[in-house]
């Protein structure tokens, strides 16, 4: 599952990310972010119109918006719900 | 050896507090620059140690690492590296962790630390910390970072002495070759970062949900919109009505100095010079402030607040339908301030081309010195009626006129993406800041600093501009008769102008006050001011408000004309001069004038052409 398709308010880990997919600024953007493999997220929010973008993604006690085409480049896998901290 | 004060910097990530630490330790003390060449705003002040010594404090821009993605992350790198033009290298860094992002800022904390300077670390906004439910140790946190760590809390003030002291005490007691550590890459870095902050945090409880709550109402797909609408409609409304009576005061005061002032001197040009081209031209600029510090402050508030962020993500697909992102939101709102910070504030978008395309539209935002100019048109020739309860006509063709501009601009912004600006599609990737009170200190100091920048214009630009013009209104004297504005140098150049407006309704007086208003378009009001003041002769009429004149001599049509052209005036000279500091070169700026000038041209003639047919 990519992360763009994960259901609101599950917690998922990033398990591989398709760089190829991604602008090289935005690739480093993102990882400057600490959204990079490894990296325990979940959706929150989609944006208002046709195609629910943005998508707002919390990672630790931040929040960070970004597009679709952003999170379809992400492989998540869905924590256990005692994993989820 | 004679040596000035210690240079400090404050560095962190963007969203840490650090312009509240930094407007808490140095208080009105500021001064706000540019690099030389680049346009990134260097803001620096001065605080004292607690021994009495000064330092000179830098803040820098907000910055995720030292590998720059932006022009103001180049800044920041440049700086602490003592790279930067202009800029001595900081001999202390004031690295700025927001407490309860730990984890994440603690990346570009060893970064920074990793260069071996004197470095002290500011663990801020550990209140908001507290509220969430986190207790942290920051001695835990200095023995693993090697620095000394002071928890402050900005806003309230809390910690600065201490931070003082230590920003003294690294300064003597430092020896860098043991305080230097060993490189690691960004995985390594954040895996300690993962450490650290988990070895901080001593207890920490279910998370405080206040920001996930307001999230789900100011994000809610549905609600969400309609908030912001709601919330970009009481700006505007208030704009108009809550300045009212400021501006009323002020008009008052203006037309009672003139008033004293020619009771006091005797009849001479030197006086006319002094009441209808000073005071009536810097006056009719002047009354305006309220309306501009009114804009200010909601745009400060919301960026401030946090929701600035919001309305941008919510923005975001409006923005990809003409190929823009989020990102543009916030340079575009600026522009309806002005322009200039506005196109200033493009720096945070990454993309090239869609920072090019938001630079050329961020003139279609209505800025604040265009509010003068519909201002007294939309007074004189729009009726004062309600068309619903707290909702004025006046105030809704306000909001009609920033609307079409809007239009305006998304439009161009299609147009230029598909042509002169193509590129590959941009993304939006930007942090969502955590909601904050803003404080009444930190808005005053930027609504202070707002007026202080409109007084200076008005004081120089406007001032100089509108003397020239009354100088030329003036010379030649007119023969016993003659129409003094028909005789002078600006009538002739206005009589010539006015061949080419003509067609789109404008008169000879709207011709003569175009050119002045390339200065600063604000001085359109001024130059009409003095126009009318010259003209007429006699004294009792020189004192009837410039609403009067206009509506006495401008027809209806000519009138909204008028407003078509200034939604998409040629912007003021000190736009164009940014544009092309901000894109090397003056094809760009050409390229708007020429635009710009078009547009302005075809509205205001179909405009005029449209009203002049339904009989208006």
């Amino acid at each position: 599952m990519t992360l763009d398709k994960l259901p609101l308010g599950t917690s998922a880990r990033i398990v591989a990310v398709d760089w190829s997919l991604l602008v090289p600024e935005e690739a480093q953007r993102l990882r400057a972010l600490g959204i990079d493999e490894g990296a325990r997220v979940s959706l929150a929010y989609r944006g208002v119109f046709a195609g629910r973008d943005p998508l707002a993604v919390e990672i630790g006690r931040m929040t960070v918006a970004l597009r679709r085409v952003h999170a379809a480049a992400m492989a998540v896998e869905p924590l256990e719900p005692g994993e989820a901290r | 050896m004679t040596r000035g004060p210690l240079i400090a910097a404050l560095v962190g990530n963007p969203n840490a507090g650090k312009s509240a630490l930094f407007n808490a330790l140095t208080g009105a003390r500021q001064k706000i620059a540019n690099y030389p060449g680049v346009t990134v705003e260097r803001k620096s002040g001065r605080m004292a140690l607690p021994g009495g010594e000064p330092v000179e404090l830098v803040d820098l821009p907000g910055s995720y690492g030292l590998a720059a993605t932006s022009p103001d992350e180049e800044v920041t790198r440049k700086v602490v590296m003592g790279e930067q033009a202009g800029q001595a290298r900081p001999e202390v860094l004031i690295v700025v962790l927001d407490a309860s992002n730990l984890e994440q800022h603690l990346v570009f904390a060893q970064e920074v630390i990793e260069l071996g300077l004197p470095t002290v670390v500011a663990l801020n906004m550990i209140d908001l910390a507290e509220r969430d439910g986190l207790v942290l140790d920051p001695l835990a946190l200095e023995v693993s970072l090697g620095v000394p760590v002071i928890p402050t809390v900005a806003v309230r003030r809390r910690g600065l002495a201490e931070l003082g002291e230590a920003i003294g005490a690294v300064r003597s007691n430092f020896c860098s070759p043991e305080h230097a550590r060993p490189h690691v890459t960004l995985p390594e870095r954040r895996m300690l970062a993962h450490e650290m902050a988990h070895g901080a945090i001593l207890s920490e409880t279910a998370r405080h949900r206040i920001h996930a709550r307001m999230d789900k109402l100011l994000l809610n797909p549905w609600l969400g919109p309609l908030v912001l609408l709601a919330l970009l409609f009481v700006v505007f409304q208030a704009v108009f009505s809550w300045a009212t009576p400021f501006q009323d005061a002020i008009d008052a005061g203006v037309t009672a100095l003139a008033g004293a002032v020619r009771a006091t001197l005797p009849p001479s040009l030197p006086r006319d010079l002094l009441t209808e081209g000073v005071i009536a031209g810097v006056g009719s600029v002047l009354a305006f402030l309220p309306q501009i510090l009114i804009l200010f402050f909601f745009i400060l508030t919301m960026e401030a607040t946090g929701y600035m962020a919001r309305a941008a993500f919510l923005m975001d697909r409006l923005m990809a339908f003409v190929g823009l992102s989020g990102r543009s939101f916030i340079p575009l709102l600026s522009s309806f301030a002005c322009a200039i910070p506005g196109i200033m504030a493009t720096r945070s978008i990454a993309d090239p081309k869609d920072r090019l395309t938001t630079i050329l539209i961020a003139p279609l935002m209505t800025c604040s010195a265009r509010l003068p100019v519909y201002a007294v048109i939309i007074a004189a020739f729009i009726p004062d009626t309600k068309v619903g309860p707290g909702i004025g006509l006046q105030g809704l063709v306000l909001f009609g006129l920033y609307v079409f501009g809007i239009i305006g601009a998304m439009v161009v912004a299609l147009v230029l993406r598909r042509s002169v600006t193509k590129g590959a599609a941009s993304g939006f990737i930007m942090e969502l800041p955590k909601y904050q009170l803003p404080t009444v200190k930190d808005l005053a100091l930027g609504l202070w600093q707002r007026a202080w920048i409109f007084l200076r214009r008005a004081g120089t630009i406007i001032f100089s501009v509108t003397v020239v013009l009354w100088l030329l209104l003036n010379v030649p004297r007119a023969a016993p008769g003659q129409d003094q504005v028909d005789a002078s140098i600006a009538g002739h150049i206005a009589n010539g102008l006015a061949v080419v407006v003509e067609p789109i309704g404008f008169n000879r007086d709207i011709a003569l006050a175009l050119v002045p208003a390339m200065a600063a378009r604000e001085v359109a009001v001024s130059s009409l001011a003095t126009t009318y003041a010259v003209s007429s002769n006699d004294e009792a009429k020189t004192d009837t408000a410039l609403v009067k004149q206009l509506q006495s001599r401008w027809s209806l049509p000519t009138a909204l004309a008028f407003l078509a052209w200034f939604v998409f005036a040629p912007q003021c000279l000190s736009t164009i001069a940014v544009t092309r500091r901000e894109t090397n070169g003056w094809k760009w700026p050409g390229f708007m004038l020429a635009y710009l000038f078009g547009l302005a041209y075809i509205f205001a003639g179909i405009t005029y052409w449209s009203a002049v047919a339904l009989g208006l």
